[in-house]
């Protein structure tokens, strides 16, 4: 192949940060499509639009989901991109890898990829970006047999993701990893094979920190907390203040509900903890002296999604505190995942999020159908309209009058 | 034949040492320089973290070069971030400076830490999407480099998140970042209607559209879009290939600016339009950096300590904000869509 000049492209290579740009350069010495991708890129830069056809369907034996299929707009010109498929393979918990398992990941790919990757999705899988469509069974075949799995795509349950939790956080309130890979594999049917009107995704965060974006990005977004009191460590505290660091301005008046005091003569915090709702702040900002209650658990919220179609919602509560336990193989939580998920099923209109689905019809007839009891925590403040629709079997409907005659 | 349904390979098995030691009983953490953590367990054992910029499309040549590092350093363990920053884990503190000292001879870029500004979550753009309005990579790889200084040190009011989307589908955290980057239409879809009765469900397509801009014409077996309830966000072209709305001269970016996804101090909040329009401009896209470091620049200026983007101007007022960053405020930055009523000013307490 003729070298091929790429000068809009080249100016990515220059500055600080890690450059795309070289690193599709260093894949196309050895990648001819990947070699073309630069072109075809160069040209978008050049003529300002992008150049993949609309679609594509491609996937393997057994799946309904897990590929995506991408065809550049002009085959003929460039014949190595002309199938350019895009293969998600579902990640480890948290993001944690050992060498081997990456060079496992490279070495299959190299065999039959672009060589390029994206490290990772948003969502979270490993991106592998580009592959013909003669090869996408082998290449599972052979990931398969080196015990990787196919992430989510479609109107499934996408790939579930997770902050690092336990794994290196004092912050964690549940076992994050664990809850994402447990959870994952009980619902395996419904992440390979889309059954449902839309996609649904799944994230765990350790706190309110929320280090996965869950109440943004995923319909049901699962937030840790406690229950008790925050812990405090008053030597801990006295060390803090010893370096002048300012609890009062920085830490206690910064507290949303201003149920933390700091006493700077015994240089002591304490705690109003009905009224503290577990924000996280002051936590975050002493994290020596500070710890989470030790009754600890998850808040459910849901329905969180993007822009498309009704605007961007952010997951509300449904459920304010459930304990996430792995020894109870987190069946409180799966239980009521089936009954919302069985429940949208049924209800959901083509291409409806969940979200969608529960303003269309009411949060009422959601927490009523699904069997989960209305609480003043699920809203910022009650309605201010009078607009209330009343279970009209729950009534009396005699149609006798007060002075007992018929109505 | 490939196992079906094993799902992904098990955490457990790929977690180095130290942290299956003390899984779960981490004692408190801090950043001893921008880039590195060192998280503390009850056991007294000290893991290092060192954190370090990716570019998030990288070929199996850049993973092969981290993992020679893992090795080299970290006893072959690493991970990857939320934001798609890689992390060096190291276990002997011995080898962190070695690391550090590798890492800087070798050009990586260390930082993302605290009060800083780290990776900017994106999407796809020219490179793989059929849909984009812009490119992602390259605008992303424009604006870091612009604001390098901000990602390797932790001199700003508090952290500052940002997050690129190539359409508004708005793919990753756009929505709810501190600075959100969104590739956007202006134009209407063209409807080519021989394609659109070979290849489109027309109700499924008449369904896509937010506003009910799209009606079917059964004497035509094709669709009629209005074009004056049309706001050009796309998602007809996803339903159907024969909606095709691209349009080089009229394509570009919007900022939107204020949103997070934490809970501290504040709940979380969505990003909001302030610039309804910037041209695409490749490869570096000056118009978006300069107008996004302007806004940093103004936040870092004005804010207090500890203050998000979004709870500094909350705290001043948007019209205050505007005043003080001279954006022009026009009519395209009033919500006018179903939830518009409550972000219209229903007091009479403002700033002049």
């Amino acid at each position: 192949m003729t070298e091929k000049k790429t000068p809009l492209l080249d100016e990515l290579e220059k500055g600080k940060w890690p450059s795309f740009v070289t690193e599709m350069k260093r894949a196309a010495v050895k990648s001819e499509s990947a070699g073309e991708l630069l072109q075809v890129l160069e040209r978008s830069y050049v003529e300002h639009r992008g150049h993949w056809k609309h679609g594509g369907i491609v996937g393997v034996r057994g799946y309904g989901g897990g590929v995506i299929g991408r065809y550049v707009d002009e085959p003929e010109t460039y014949p190595n991109v002309a199938e350019f498929h895009t293969v998600r393979i579902n990640q480890p918990s948290g993001f944690f890898y050992n060498t081997k398992t990456l060079r496992t990941i490279c070495d299959i790919w190299e065999k039959y990829g672009s060589r390029l990757t994206n490290m990772h999705g948003s969502t979270g899988d490993v991106i592998l970006l580009g592959c013909k469509t003669e090869d996408i069974q082998p290449i599972f075949d052979e990931y398969s047999e080196a015990g990787f799995d196919l992430g989510g795509s479609g109107s499934c349950l996408r790939t579930t993701n997770c902050c690092v939790g336990p794994g290196r956080c004092e912050f964690a309130c549940y076992d994050t990893l664990e809850a994402c890979y447990n959870i994952t594999n009980e619902f395996m049917d419904e992440l390979h094979r889309p059954m449902w009107p839309y996609k649904s995704k799944i994230k765990f965060s350790g706190c309110a920190n929320d280090c996965t974006g869950a109440i943004a990005r995923s319909d049901i977004s699962v937030i840790g907390t406690w229950r008790d009191s925050i812990q405090f460590d008053q030597a801990a505290v006295k060390e803090y203040a010893a370096k002048n660091f300012d609890i009062q301005g920085l830490v206690c008046d910064k507290c949303p509900t201003k149920c933390l005091t700091y006493n700077s003569q015994a240089q002591e915090l304490s705690v109003v903890a009905e009224d503290c709702t577990r924000c996280m702040h002051c936590i975050n900002m002493m994290p020596k002296a500070i710890k989470a209650g030790k009754e600890k658990g998850a808040s459910i919220l849901i329905g969180g999604k993007s822009t498309i179609v009704q605007s961007a919602f952010m997951s509300s509560v449904v459920v304010p505190f459930m304990k996430m336990e792995v020894e109870s193989d987190f069946e409180e939580f799966k239980d009521l995942v089936r009954r919302i998920w069985d429940w949208w099923d049924e209800n959901g209109k083509s291409r409806e999020r969940l979200g969608e689905l529960i303003y269309r019809v009411g949060m009422g007839k959601f927490l009523r159908e699904c069997e989960i009891p209305a609480v003043p925590q699920q809203v910022f403040r009650p309605r201010a309209n009078p607009y209330v629709f009343w279970q009209q079997d729950d009534l009396d409907k005699s149609g006798t009058a007060l002075d007992g005659s018929k109505l | 034949m490939a196992k079906l349904d094993q799902g992904p390979p098990n955490y457990k098995e790929m977690l180095p040492p130290i942290i299956k030691e003390n899984y779960g009983k981490w004692q408190y953490h801090e950043i001893p320089q921008p880039g590195v953590l060192k998280h503390v367990a009850e056991s007294g054992a000290a893991l290092y973290s060192v954190r370090v910029g990716s570019p998030r499309l990288v070929s199996i040549d850049f993973i092969r070069d981290i993992c020679n590092l893992a090795d080299q350093y970290c006893d072959g363990h690493l991970r990857f971030t939320t934001r798609n920053n890689v992390e060096f884990l190291v276990s002997d503190e011995a080898k962190l400076k070695e690391l550090l000292e590798t890492l800087s001879a070798q050009g990586y870029a260390v930082g993302g830490t605290g009060a800083s500004i780290s990776n900017i979550i994106h999407t796809q753009g020219w490179v793989h999407c059929h849909t984009p309005a812009t490119d992602a990579s390259g605008v992303v790889k424009a604006v870091m480099d612009d604001l390098y200084e901000y990602f390797e040190s932790m001199k700003l009011p508090a952290k500052l998140k940002m997050g690129l989307a190539c359409c508004l589908n708005m793919c990753g955290s756009t929505h709810c970042s501190d600075i959100g980057i969104v590739g956007v239409h202006r134009t209407p879809p063209r409807i080519d209607h021989e394609k659109l009765r070979k290849t489109t469900e027309i109700p499924t397509l008449v369904a896509s559209c937010p506003t009910g801009a799209i009606r079917p014409d059964p004497k035509n077996k094709s669709v009629v879009v209005n074009e004056d309830k049309c706001m050009y966000c796309g998602n007809c072209y996803t339903m159907s290939p024969a909606m095709e709305i691209y349009d080089p001269r009229n394509d570009g970016i919007a900022i939107l600016i204020g949103g997070k996804v934490s809970n501290a101090r504040t709940a979380p909040s969505f990003s909001r339009m302030v610039i309804p329009f910037l041209p695409n401009n490749p490869p570096r896209w000056p118009e978006v950096t300069e107008a996004i470091r302007s806004i940093i620049e103004l936040w870092i200026a004005n804010a207090h300590k500890g203050e998000r983007l979004g709870e500094w101007i909350e705290r001043i007022g948007w019209e205050k904000f505007f005043s003080l960053s001279g954006l022009p405020f026009s009519e395209m930055l009033i919500d006018d869509y179903i939830f518009a009523r409550e972000t219209f000013r229903t007091a009479a307490g403002f700033k002049y």
